[in-house]
């Protein structure tokens, strides 16, 4: 089982839909950004993955692999400066209560 | 003493228990992420994820990339969450409310992107091979900064913008009374 691509690549498939559920159903917004980190990790799965079990890729998914987590971390680091600035403002970290736009 | 390939009792080998030891873990953790009441918890389920998925990564043959996930995922991107969830939190406790009212069609969706997924992969010729190849992290580094060092230098140039910006977004404005 820990042998084949497919068990692996079925397992990201599983935590990237996890991811995917998270983030469309939860209110809160770190709780989205947190899904989307699940996501990025299931993707980040799948690229070693293919490095481990296709011969063409082997180093190279590696080296990817480190840049997406580079990326991640930038993504974090916006991200949640973001969330952090609009609490400020609005006092709630629940994403449904942003609707000044819609008022 | 060396430790036999297959586990004692149950004649299955080392590699697939901790395969589905590690994948049962992550995914439960996962779940765990997205719907825990307490979001301190849902972060603290986030670690466990992560760490699980190290461990996958070195059961796929790559010890830099799982060494580099725990410095990464579990030492800096975990903890830069808990600190924005106890920014954010209010007094009140966790909202009552966990999930937005669209939660049913997300489930749904979740589930047929997971299904169309599995299906596109079982049903596509990857040109694998069975057996692991294992990434060595000297020929990684040869990688890194010789074939791709110019995507390293962007990638660095990137991660100094998103401090950067992080600081500007989240600094507290020393505004006039208005």
């Amino acid at each position: 089982m820990s042998n084949s691509l497919d068990a692996y690549l079925i397992l990201s498939a599983i935590l990237f839909s996890i991811g995917t559920f998270g983030f469309l159903a939860r209110r809160n917004a770190i709780s989205m950004l947190m899904s989307i980190e699940l996501m990025l990790n299931a993707v980040n799965l799948a690229i070693v993955a293919f490095g481990a079990f296709v011969p063409d890729l082997a180093g190279d998914a590696a080296v990817i692999a480190l840049m997406v987590m580079a990326v991640a971390a930038a993504e974090a680091t916006v991200g949640l400066a973001i969330v952090i600035a609009i609490f400020r403002n609005r006092r709630t970290p629940l994403v449904d209560e942003y609707d000044s736009l819609r008022r | 003493m060396a430790i036999p390939d297959t586990i004692p009792v149950l004649g299955v080998p080392w590699s697939d228990f901790l395969f589905v030891v590690f994948a049962f873990f992550m995914i439960v953790a996962a779940l765990l992420v997205v719907v825990l009441r307490d979001i301190i918890r849902a972060g603290l389920a986030m670690i466990v994820s992560f760490g699980a998925l190290a461990g996958l990564y070195v059961l796929l043959g790559a010890p830099f990339i799982a060494g580099a996930q725990v410095l990464v995922y579990i030492g800096a991107i975990s903890v830069l969450i808990l600190f924005a969830i106890m920014l954010t939190q209010s007094k009140a406790g966790p909202a009552s409310l966990v999930f937005q009212t669209q939660a049913v069609p997300a489930a749904i969706a979740a589930v047929v992107l997971g299904f169309v997924l599995s299906l596109g992969i079982l049903a596509t010729d990857w040109g694998e091979v069975a057996e692991v190849i294992e990434t060595a992290t000297d020929e990684l580094a040869r990688l890194l900064f010789d074939e791709y060092v110019l995507a390293f230098e962007v990638v660095s140039v990137l991660l100094l913008a998103a401090v950067i910006g992080g600081v500007f977004l989240a600094r507290h404005e020393e505004r006039e009374q208005t």
